[in-house]
């Protein structure tokens, strides 16, 4: 049995934003299934009762004092932006009614 | 000798006495540039005229009298994963193509007040998810040694740059193993810092738990005087370690290891690895014994499960890391015809800019962390991680650094492994322990394999903020290897 069907694959691009061929869709079952295969390994770690790691340092809650200081103008935020109008982010529509 | 077969240290000192000007050894490596990059194609990016303003400018801040440090003048290739102010930053991806960053990387800031010039922007896999440098969205890289082989990855812009002689040294970023595996198989010497100890600041990020800065040169005291140049706490950077960098210069300087513990880590020898890599390897174990290391065999059992815990915490953030890539503040916009939703257009960017082993991770970190999934795959691969951490501190409980072959084989064939993902993820197989603990690993040349008369790599490992161990016994191995040598492993690499 697969461990990954191609509607799973196709559910997955879109919650990833990638707006996938049909093609690609077929590529990717099969090279997913073999990697989620494989992966599926670190469950033969006995680790019941081991606290998960997310980092490799004991750090928590690393703040810098809440001081102004120089930051990017409205230029440079915006340099590279695809669109741009009066000085803001130009997007295409986000709500669903027509326009 | 001519001025790009130097040691950055030479070039450093002969700059700082006045006897060659930063102008003149900046343009003897774009002349270098010039003739071999059509061959190598390790850079991106490349603008003679912003390198050699930056090259008048340290002579200006030199003639000055400004005190600078003794890289100040010294050429340098940077991974195009900092961004750069002067110069395009694309991750060798089409999404961020002509990408002007308005901001300098923490690192690349440190390179400029250091008086270092940059030469250009280095290839890369897309985003850093490679072991080939393959996975470029703009060309592939190729091994100085032999230009039908791959130069390593992530970062094998930097490796080739350096072992093609166009710069002293380069910058590069460890995830999984993208600065050792590259100065594996092109024999230079590769440093991942411990993390923590390098600022990820202005680094395009791939896997935020893991990413990590670090020097490529072509001798272990370069590489400890690019380390300091750059490394140390950065405020803008909320994972950085707030403690002074380990004193890795003077640990490349004085060389001694007599009465050092080094652990052989069984797990990493055997089926898959290649003859000629465990013939170097088991004589570098030998050396450093006859150079007064104690060696003892250790075992680390869940070494062997790094890899897959690797390829499911590594995609879980990169997926959530590169969802910033939406085509709305920066960076490439496709299908935006008026009639579209953000969403759709979001989407067709996406598909459209990014790269198929990108799209590959990206889904599978999506999958890693969905719900009915997580606990089995994104939560368990954490808790490998801490059992992986554990066996790094009873290891080091009994010896100072651990040692391994860095890579399994020596550098592969340009398209042999393209197609394949599992056989490329094998390249970081001993590698990513070190990266999922936070520790500090090296690669150093060890010789080349009988098969193939390519470069093998040595990794030693030590613990988090003993940096400095690594480039002890780096230095140790080099000084031996390269007296029976009589020159550097790359002195042997066939012309270009």
């Amino acid at each position: 049995m697969s461990a990954i069907t191609r509607d799973e694959v196709a559910h997955l691009a879109r919650l990833s934003r990638l707006a996938l061929t049909d093609d690609e869709l077929d590529h990717y079952a099969t090279q997913l299934d073999a990697i989620i295969e494989s992966v599926a390994k670190v469950a033969e770690v006995a680790a019941e009762d081991v606290p998960p790691s997310s980092h490799a340092l004991p750090l928590t809650n690393v703040f810098r004092a809440d001081e102004a200081r120089p930051s990017l103008t409205p230029e440079q935020a915006l340099s590279g932006a695809p669109a741009v109008e009066d000085d803001r982010f130009q997007v295409p529509r986000i709500l669903g009614e027509e326009a | 000798m001519s001025l790009i077969r130097k040691t950055a240290a030479q070039l450093g000192s002969m700059i700082a006495a006045g006897e060659v000007s930063a102008v003149e050894v900046a343009e003897a490596h774009l002349d270098r540039m010039a003739e071999v990059e059509p061959k190598v194609q390790a850079f991106l990016h490349v603008d003679r005229e912003v390198t050699l303003e930056q090259a008048r400018a340290v002579d200006a801040r030199l003639r000055a009298g400004e005190k600078l440090g003794p890289l100040a003048g010294v050429p340098i290739a940077h991974k195009d994963i900092f961004t750069t102010r002067d110069m395009p930053t694309t991750a060798a991806s089409k999404i961020l193509e002509g990408w002007r960053p308005p901001y300098d990387a923490t690192v690349t800031a440190r390179l400029r007040e250091a008086g270092l010039v940059i030469l250009g922007k280095t290839n890369l896999d897309e985003f850093a998810m490679g072991s080939s440098t393959e996975n470029s969205a703009y060309h592939v890289t190729r091994n100085p040694w032999d230009l039908t082989r791959v130069p390593g990855g992530s970062s094998g812009g930097s490796s080739a740059a350096v072992a093609a002689y166009e710069a002293p040294l380069s910058t590069g970023t460890d995830t999984g193993g993208s600065i050792r595996q590259p100065a594996s198989v092109t024999g230079i010497v590769g440093m991942k810092p411990t993390y923590g100890g390098s600022s990820r600041y202005g680094l395009i990020a791939f896997a935020s738990s893991l990413d990590t800065p670090g020097p490529f040169a072509r001798n272990v005291l370069d590489a400890a005087l690019l380390h300091e140049a750059f490394s140390g706490h950065d405020p803008m950077d909320s994972t950085s370690i707030d403690a002074p960098v380990p004193s890795v210069v003077e640990a490349a300087r004085n060389p001694d290891i007599a009465g050092l513990r080094v652990g052989v880590v069984k797990e990493f020898s055997g089926e898959g690895y290649q003859t000629g890599v465990l013939a170097r390897y088991h004589e570098a174990v030998k050396l450093l014994e006859s150079l007064g290391a104690t060696v003892v065999e250790v075992s680390c059992p869940s070494f062997t499960t790094a890899l897959p815990a690797y390829y499911l915490i590594a995609p879980s953030e990169c997926s959530s890391n590169l969802a910033r890539f939406d085509a709305m503040r920066y960076g490439l916009r496709v299908g935006d015809d008026g009639s579209r939703s953000a969403e759709e257009v979001m989407a067709l960017t996406r598909a459209a800019g990014f790269g198929p082993e990108v799209k590959r991770r990206i889904m599978l970190g999506t999958y890693a962390l969905s719900s009915g999934y997580y606990d089995a795959y994104y939560g368990q691969a954490q808790k490998v991680r801490t059992v992986i951490a554990r066996e790094f501190e009873a290891a080091y409980q009994q010896v100072d650094v651990l040692v391994s072959p860095t890579t399994p084989t020596t550098a592969f064939a340009i398209g042999e492994r393209a197609d394949d993902p599992m056989a490329m993820y094998l390249a970081d197989l001993c590698t990513i322990p070190s990266n999922l603990a936070g520790n500090a690993a090296m690669s150093v040349p060890c010789g080349l394999a009988d098969e193939d008369g390519l470069p093998v790599g040595l990794q030693i490992m030590a613990p988090v903020l003993a940096d400095d161990r690594c480039y002890r016994v780096g230095a140790a191995i080099e000084r031996a290897l390269e007296s029976r040598w009589g020159g550097s492993l790359l002195s042997q690499a066939p012309e270009l």
